[in-house]
């Protein structure tokens, strides 16, 4: 055996140093290549860094209270109304001004980045995870399973989500909870929809086969073979569909169907902010920017990410060889 | 006057693991009713020298000459490249689906290229696509000019796009490697359709292939080319049966042919070079059995080669009168590589069986 | 080489259904992509299967292993016969049969690491645990000439001939019997390719395998096989040693094959008979009658577009060269100038 091997054994590339060697035989993972692209991309790393900052501020509301000595739905009508019950601007105690109430735009624009990260999050969370699901048994079994799938999620696809929303909470009420089941409800078909495509095309490669030749089930194949190689522009569409929730949140929030008041949100905030926007333009210019900063940190950081993962520049990695 | 004559040519990319030298100097003409043969491996640059001179590589840093008639499609303006391009140079690519647009009827596209260079009426440029599709032999083609890509074969589509890289009558025909994607009868028809048109109309060809096999009865002249580099020029003759460069010989005994029936296989040992990092001095040096001394710092200049007869040229540091491919020149060859280096660096890694 | 059949085909058929993308699904129309195959594999020796785009060799392979239901025939594996085994019970006969695919860039998925892909066989089949599973999987790298130490790494930080190592090593992972090897060489450069090929006839030798060749380079087959099967329209239609098939070819298209060939030697390639074929191979929804070879044929007559010829030793052959012509080439006969008998309007051109 010895023999044979030594005949048959190609060179290998004399490896430079012994460090450089024990770093290039451990090998890099696609995730760690897209992953290192990404630490490199100037746009990448301030959107995240973005976005970092506003969880941490979410995440730590309760001192902006604590320093500000303003509750998120305290009513301060002596210092934060002017005598003739208009709302004051950015002060030394209000230093986003207040609003109609008297309350403090600042608690509330940093309370309201709880609700909006929260289901943010949450109803892409769950929209993926149901996408997936869908997307992965629609594509891989094909057949009837495919037909019932997909045809359900063109139908949802094609439902107005906004009227649907509508009749949904005034029948059942609004809540956060609720908010968070519409907005993954309507969001879970387009991921179901890449996946399925992806699918697709996976489960024809060559090593989908060599599985199956080996004796493999539908289940390893599934989340062994192809899995992984959907997971990246799932993982794509995720950063973008983060901040479609929260703007759909907001806009839930705004007509009224989201949150219940006096919970601050931001879609909330701007639809009462219309009302007083001619003498309080910070009602509406604060919770605007805030919810503008967000979603474009996470826009910008879901297009590195899709750069990060980019088939031509792995079609040029491969050409090299 | 050669009609195409490169010098020099390089041409490199910036990519984000570091620049690709694809292209590090290459020199080469061919004439009208001659058929040069660019033969290589992936990564060896030959498609890439081909498609900057006729202008298709955008992005990369190309430095050289070429002349096309005199003139210098490298400093060329892009409208005037464009001109040039289609009437004068006509080209076809390995895959005649991607370069046929499928939503397009077949006919149309052709009428549209000859429209676009010529002040032909739509039924004069009608009528040329019938008579092109005639000459490509696509049957009952006053029927088939309406047809779209999808409905033709993989052969059909192959003769449509040579239908139309003939159009416009160029001096010039670059085929880069016509015939990879298609069966081997198909792939007959192919060639002797392209040299059926080459004496009808004294077209110079450029014959891009990976396949010895595809160029041996067909090109006047070959080049070998490697990781970016000329290996080895020669006409036909010379090339396959007095090959000089170590690369060569390799590629030729590492193919089934009747010269070596019989015999196991003689593979090239190790894999193609990285263009980022490309070896030092010879490019193939990491590679070669007859690797000496001087071979990994210092790139032999492509010299006359076994006299020098018609062309024949080698960039190798072996002596030039060694060429050919047999038991006797082998250890010829090992014999001065050993002597001509110390012991501690012989032999490329894995070893020469 | 033994005379023990270890793999039989009997009047294996594989038909695809077409379907209308319309929202209720109709059946359109059949592909008939390998259309009766008789085929007997002999335990260490190697079948070339042959034949251009669409005549249905891969198909045939992905029968052989199961990767596909055969619509109707038998194929024999040793003494069991595998037509019709569950998922279940065709598990442990896997193990005895593995294949090399084409693409070495398709066939390894590309998310994990090169040592778990080639264990792939071991978790599968529950053979090797942990350690001795990564030991096993290092040997077999050894082996096919990759440094195990690479153990960890991923696909894509390989060449193409390495990767083609890779898939070797898999197939090898549980000793298998018979390999099937789906154009192992066609996607890799020419210096590369021979690497390969002596890595699979060594390891034909070492472990007495026996190995199912397809490929469209004839070249090549005529290197590693010991028998070689043409086929043309998802049948067989030649049949025999490899160097009665070469030297001694008795269907048109096995001449026309060979005639096609490159061959990197001027002095031979200029001097061989051209048979340029007209047309292209027909489609397989609507074969044509009788011999499907007849519409591209320059022997054709109308008794070949009645009956179907059936494989039969021709002249004075070996008894086991046969093959399905009305009207077999003759040694030495020249075909390129033969004007068909047949006037074909079509001039043969079949979408």
């Amino acid at each position: 055996m010895s023999q044979l091997s030594a005949a048959t054994a190609p060179p290998e590339p004399a490896e430079a140093g012994l460090s450089e060697a024990a770093k290039k035989i451990e090998g890099r993972s696609p995730w760690q290549l897209a992953f290192e692209r990404l630490r490199r991309d100037r746009v990448a790393v301030g959107s995240a860094i973005m976005i970092v900052i506003i969880a941490l501020i979410a995440i730590f509301a309760p001192l902006a209270k604590r320093i500000t000595g303003h509750g998120p739905a305290g009513q301060y009508r002596d210092t934060g109304l002017s005598p003739a019950g208009i709302p004051v601007g950015p002060n030394g105690m209000f230093w986003f001004g207040t609003d109609e109430l008297g309350r403090d735009v600042l608690v509330r624009v940093i309370y309201g980045a709880r609700i909006s990260l929260l289901a943010g999050v949450a109803a892409a969370s769950i929209a993926v995870l149901v996408g997936v699901v869908i997307g992965l048994a629609a594509g891989y079994f094909g057949g009837a399973v495919d037909t019932v799938l997909s045809r359900f999620m063109d139908v949802v696809l094609s439902l107005p989500y906004l009227v649907f929303a509508i009749a949904l909470v005034s029948v059942i009420g609004s809540s956060m909870q609720v908010s968070i089941g519409v907005i993954a409800f309507f969001s879970f078909s387009s991921v179901g929809r890449i996946v399925r495509g992806q699918v697709l095309s996976i489960k024809e490669k060559e090593y989908v086969e060599a599985a199956r030749s080996l004796g493999a089930g539908n289940m390893r194949i599934m989340f062994v073979d192809v899995l992984p190689n959907v997971l990246a522009p799932v993982i794509v569409y995720v950063t973008l569909l983060i901040p479609l929730s929260i703007v759909f949140e907001a806009a839930l929030s705004f007509l009224g169907l989201g949150v219940v008041p006096p919970t601050p949100t931001w879609g909330g905030m701007l639809s009462d902010a219309i009302n007083y926007y001619q003498v309080a333009w910070w009602y509406l210019v604060f919770p605007g920017a805030a919810l503008l900063v967000t979603t474009l940190a996470f826009n910008l950081l879901g297009d590195s990410v899709r750069d990060a993962f980019d088939p031509r520049y792995n079609r040029l990695f491969a050409a090299e060889e | 006057m050669q009609l195409l004559t490169v010098e020099d040519l390089k041409v490199s990319f910036p990519t984000p693991d570091g620049v690709v030298e694809a292209v590090r100097g290459v020199s080469f003409s061919v004439d009208r009713g001659k058929t040069l043969g660019i033969v290589g491996e992936s990564g060896s640059g030959k498609s890439v020298a081909t498609q900057t001179i006729v202008g298709l590589n955008p992005g990369g840093k190309v430095s050289g000459q070429a002349r096309f008639e005199g003139r210098d499609l490298l400093t060329m303006g892009r409208d005037e490249l464009r001109r040039l391009r289609g009437a004068e140079i006509g080209m076809i690519f390995q895959d005649p689906l991607s370069s046929l647009h499928p939503y397009y009827r077949v006919g149309w596209q052709i009428m549209e290229m000859i429209r676009n260079h010529t002040d032909m009426t739509k039924r004069q440029a009608r009528q040329r696509a019938i008579e092109l599709l005639e000459l490509v032999r696509i049957p009952q083609p006053h029927r088939r000019v309406d047809d779209y890509p999808f409905q033709f074969s993989g052969g059909m589509r192959q003769r449509a796009m040579i239908a139309m890289a003939l159009a416009l009558n160029p001096k010039l025909l670059i085929a880069d490697e016509p015939t990879t994607a298609l069966d081997v009868t198909v792939q007959a028809q192919i060639m002797e359709l392209m040299q059926r048109l080459q004496d009808e109309f004294d077209i110079a060809i450029i014959l891009i292939t990976h396949d010895l096999g595809v160029v041996a009865d067909v090109a006047d002249e070959v080049l070998v080319m490697y990781a970016g580099k000329p290996m080895e020029v020669a006409d036909r003759r010379s090339l396959y049966y007095r090959p000089h460069h170590p690369y060569t010989v390799g590629l030729l005994e590492s193919l089934p042919r009747p010269t070596n029936k019989g015999q196991r296989l003689k593979p090239i040992t190790g894999q193609p070079p990285s263009l980022i990092h490309p070896p030092q001095g010879c490019p193939f040096h990491p590679r070669c059995p007859y690797v000496m001394d001087r071979c990994v710092s210092e790139m032999p200049p492509l010299d006359d080669a076994d006299g020098g007869v018609a062309g024949h040229r080698s960039a190798c540091w072996l002596p030039s009168d060694i060429a050919g491919a047999s038991p006797e020149l082998d250890a010829q060859r090992l014999d001065v590589a050993q002597r001509n280096r110390t012991a501690v660096a012989a032999a490329p890694e894995g070893g020469a069986r | 080489m033994s005379t023990e059949t270890l793999l039989r085909l009997e009047n294996v058929v594989k038909h695809f259904p077409v379907h209308s993308t319309r929202l209720l699904r109709r059946t359109e129309g059949v592909v008939h992509a390998v259309d009766g195959v008789d085929l007997d594999v002999r335990r260490g020796e190697t079948v070339g299967l042959v034949g251009e785009t669409g005549c249905g060799k891969s198909t045939l392979a992905r029968c052989i292993l199961r990767l596909y239901d055969l619509t109707s025939g038998r194929i024999t594996f040793g003494d069991t016969d595998i037509t019709e085994l569950s998922r279940r019970k065709m598990r442990p006969h896997r193990k005895r049969m593995q294949m090399i695919f084409q693409d070495p860039y398709g066939s390894l998925n590309p998310r994990r690491r090169v040592g778990p892909i080639i264990g792939d066989p071991f978790a599968i089949q529950n053979v090797a645990d942990g350690e001795e599973r990564k030991r096993k999987v290092q040997e077999l790298m050894e082996l096919v000439g990759l440094n195990p130490e690479h153990y960890n790494r991923f696909p894509a930080e390989f060449s193409g001939g390495q990767r083609q190592r890779i898939g070797v090593a898999r197939a090898l992972a549980l000793r298998p019997e018979v390999i099937v090897c789906d154009e192992p060489v066609s996607a890799l450069d020419v210096s590369i390719q021979a690497q390969i090929i002596n890595l699979l006839d060594d390891l034909q030798d070492e472990f007495g395998l026996t190995y199912i060749f397809i490929a469209h380079d004839l070249s090549i087959v005529e290197r590693v096989s010991d028998r070689v099967a043409v086929m043309y329209l998802g049948k067989i239609v030649e049949f025999g040693p490899t160097e009665q098939i070469y030297n001694h070819p008795r269907h048109p298209y096995t001449k026309a094959l060979l005639s096609a060939m490159p061959s990197a030697d001027p002095d031979v390639a200029e001097a061989r008979e051209r048979i340029v074929l007209r047309g292209d191979v027909p489609s397989p929804i609507d074969p044509p009658s009788g011999c499907s070879f007849h519409p591209r044929c320059p022997k054709a007559q109308q008794h070949c577009v009645d009956v179907e010829p059936p494989l039969e030793v021709k002249f004075t052959d070996p008894p086991a060269h046969r093959a399905a012509c009305h009207f077999p080439v003759g040694d030495g006969e020249v075909l390129a100038h033969a004007t068909p008998e047949l006037a074909l309007d079509t001039e043969g051109d079949v979408l």
